[in-house]
């Protein structure tokens, strides 16, 4: 990962004797390790409409609302009504805070036409008017909105000059921590501002930039100067929103974030199985692949089944309306509608070309405040780079899952593209899981695959999946390896017929078989209970033959002393068969 | 700068307008001083007996001076006539004052 993507900035970077006051604006308060010096001076530069009087706003009115210090507004720029409405929109109720004397705002407008200089001043008015107003409301907070306004205005800079480094120290003497607000000059200028003020400003000087590429605004931030303080130098992008002022640090360079070995389910039982049991809560996973594969359609069951659980889900979408997503969903079944309205689900739609890339990324990072999802999809990832892969393209989306991750947020990021596009985006080595859908056309027909290409710390399947879109959700199929390759589809379906018939064919040749050998074993039966039949028959005769041969021996003997005896009386016939 | 004006029509109406004057100055620092001797100079000059001239110490109505829109001292403000005028400084210039606070036109009047 590119070292200039994540800095980190771990809590020993801030000064030990440093005293801060916080912003209460989301980030800065990170950049800078716990907000802006206080008691000090802090310049805010910046170009016209880049947010300056805003951030010193929202400073003033955490100051007051937040942390207990009062504060003091002197504007240049407008009348206090006009303030009050301005910042009313971004939740800042100025009127309120005044009247409750936690505020007090002094509006000057300064109309050079309607000044004459005619000898020697100074601005000790605005000394003894600031004096009284931080007294008032015993304030702790000052906001100067473009005091620079004051040069020109009263002929003599030299006066004007050296009266406003008489200010900044006075104000540093006075322990009140102060925002001054610069107009940032032409690029051809050396220094920050129009009038080189932040000479005077030794403590603290922050930069709003608000550029313009490819048509895109982009608003950063930069920490310049930070005396005695370590800080964050990179551009930060940040955001104004109805929220007010929302800076995106990035963050956890360490690579700390928790895993977790808890599983939640994707909704869909076969794919939960393939990875194991699930995504790993906190887990990032990418799903890859061309349009129409139903990337968005295996998102929504993620958030489907999030929201089944109870939990709180995000969705991003990118490419598509939020009617149009809850309408193709409601087609397979998945009526994500009902978790809008339980407020379970926010989904959130914008073109990638409506904001700047850091605005998209501080958005996500607004949406994720207030939403606080444990699982968040970002669908059609990858039109953020309009088809150009730029290595800020690469930095956005790397910050995006880094965010994602540091809030233990599960995320499945949908990307559009093929794998080697992907890869191109290199956010593949960010993410724990990556599977891909991927069309097949054979037999005149498309159909999707599911290849779990990656998942780390998960023993995964490393079969391919027919990926099938029903009515009633999606459906993971086995595929049919053949001859000709992976089957899906008519082809699968063909084949599964085949296999089919093949098992009838079978069943009912084993039953031929096996009535076969019924009969044969009946017939073998019979045939050994006649043999034993015989057998017994035979043995009887032998034994009938025995005992008749026993007796005509006997009977022989018998015969010849008979025939003796005979003999002796009278000369019998030697023959025993006569009896 | 000398060929005459339609505004010397004005120059002649005003013969006898009042004239309302404010002067903003810090306590009793050296420039305010100068500035409300300055300031009553011209105006005996120029427009005696139709004038009047409110001192403000800012240092004791800074409120007052926020109101009125005052950032610098010493400031004098035309309230009247109309339009409002301000002018800037210890009025030791004094065509500026003159100027500034039109009690008299570019020159072209005694």
């Amino acid at each position: 990962m590119d070292s200039t993507v994540l800095t980190s900035l771990t809590a020993g970077a801030v000064g030990p004797n440093l005293e801060k006051a916080l912003t209460g604006i989301p980030g800065l308060d990170q950049i800078t390790g716990g907000g802006l010096p206080q008691g000090r001076v802090t310049l805010v530069a910046g170009s016209a409409g880049a947010g300056k009087t805003l951030l010193g706003l929202n400073f003033l009115v955490a100051g007051a609302r937040q942390y207990g210090e009062p504060g003091v507004l002197m504007t240049f720029e407008e009348p206090a009504a006009k303030v009050a409405l301005n910042v009313r929109s971004l939740g800042f109720d100025i009127d309120e805070l005044v009247r409750t004397g936690q505020l007090a705002v002094l509006a000057f407008q300064v109309d050079p036409s309607e000044i004459v200089a005619a000898g020697e001043f100074d601005f000790e008015p605005i000394f003894a008017i600031l004096d009284d107003a931080i007294r008032q409301v015993g304030a702790k907070r000052v906001l100067l909105d473009t005091i620079e306004v004051i040069f020109g205005a009263f002929g003599d800079d030299a006066i004007v000059r050296s009266e406003l480094i008489r200010l900044v120290r006075w104000l540093d003497d006075r322990g009140v921590t102060v925002v001054l607000t610069g107009e940032r000059g032409n690029s051809g200028d050396n220094g920050l501002t129009r009038h080189g003020i932040e000479e005077y400003v030794t403590d603290c000087v922050i930069v709003l930039d608000h550029r313009v590429t490819a048509e895109i605004s982009t608003r950063r931030l930069r920490v310049v100067k930070y005396r005695g303080s370590a800080h964050g130098t990179n551009e930060y992008p940040f955001l104004i929103s109805e929220r007010g002022f929302t800076v995106l640090p990035i963050t956890s360079v360490a690579l700390d974030y928790e895993a977790s070995e808890e599983r939640v389910s994707t909704g869909i039982p076969r794919l939960d199985h393939m990875l194991g049991g699930g995504l790993f809560r906190g887990s990032t996973l990418m799903v890859s692949g061309t349009a129409g594969t139903g990337k968005t359609s295996l998102g929504a069951h993620v958030l489907n089944s999030a929201c089944a659980r109870g939990e709180h889900a995000l969705m991003v979408l990118l490419e598509e309306s939020p009617d149009q997503v809850l309408r193709n969903m409601r087609s397979l079944g998945l009526d994500l509608r009902p978790w809008v309205e339980a407020g379970l689900l926010r989904i959130w739609a914008a073109r990638p070309s409506a904001f700047g890339l850091e605005t998209h990324l501080a958005i996500l990072a607004e949406l994720i405040e207030e939403e606080k999802p444990s699982v968040t999809v970002l669908d059609g990832i990858a039109s953020l780079s309009h088809g150009v892969v730029t290595p800020e393209v690469t930095s956005i989306v790397a910050r995006q899952i880094d965010l994602l991750k540091s809030r233990g947020i599960t995320s499945v990021i949908t990307a559009l593209g093929q794998e080697e596009d992907v890869s191109a985006v290199s956010v593949s080595a960010m993410v724990d899981t990556w599977l891909q859908l991927r069309n097949i056309e054979a037999n005149g027909e498309r159909n999707r695959l599911l290849f779990v290409l990656e998942s780390r710390g998960t023993a995964h399947s490393n079969q391919v999946r027919e990926f099938v879109l029903t009515d009633h959700g999606i459906e993971l199929l086995d595929v049919y390896i053949g001859a000709a390759g992976v089957l899906a589809g008519s082809a699968r379906v063909t084949q599964q017929a085949t296999e089919r018939d093949e098992e009838l064919r079978i069943a009912e040749e084993l039953a031929r078989r096996r009535r076969e050998l019924h009969r044969s074993v009946i017939e073998r039966e019979a045939h050994l209970a006649a043999t034993q039949d015989q057998l017994d028959a035979d043995r009887s005769e032998i034994n009938r033959i025995d005992l008749r041969e026993g007796h005509q021996d006997a009977d022989t003997e018998a015969d010849r002393s008979e025939m003796a005896a005979r003999r002796w009386a009278d000369a019998a016939p030697h023959n025993g068969e006569t009896r | 700068m000398s060929e005459p004006q339609p505004a010397d029509d004005w120059a002649d109406a005003d013969s006898d307008e009042q004239w309302d004057l404010c002067v903003y100055v810090t306590d009793s620092s050296p420039k305010g001083q100068r500035a409300i001797e300055n300031l009553r100079r011209a105006c005996e000059e120029h427009l005696a007996g139709r004038y009047q001239i409110e001192v403000v110490d800012v240092l004791k109505n800074p409120r007052r001076a926020a109101a009125d829109q005052i950032l610098a001292a010493p400031t004098v403000v035309r309230r009247l006539p109309k339009p409002i005028r301000k002018l800037v400084g210890d009025l030791s210039d004094s065509d500026r004052l003159l100027i500034g606070l039109e009690i008299r036109r570019s020159g072209n009047q005694p």
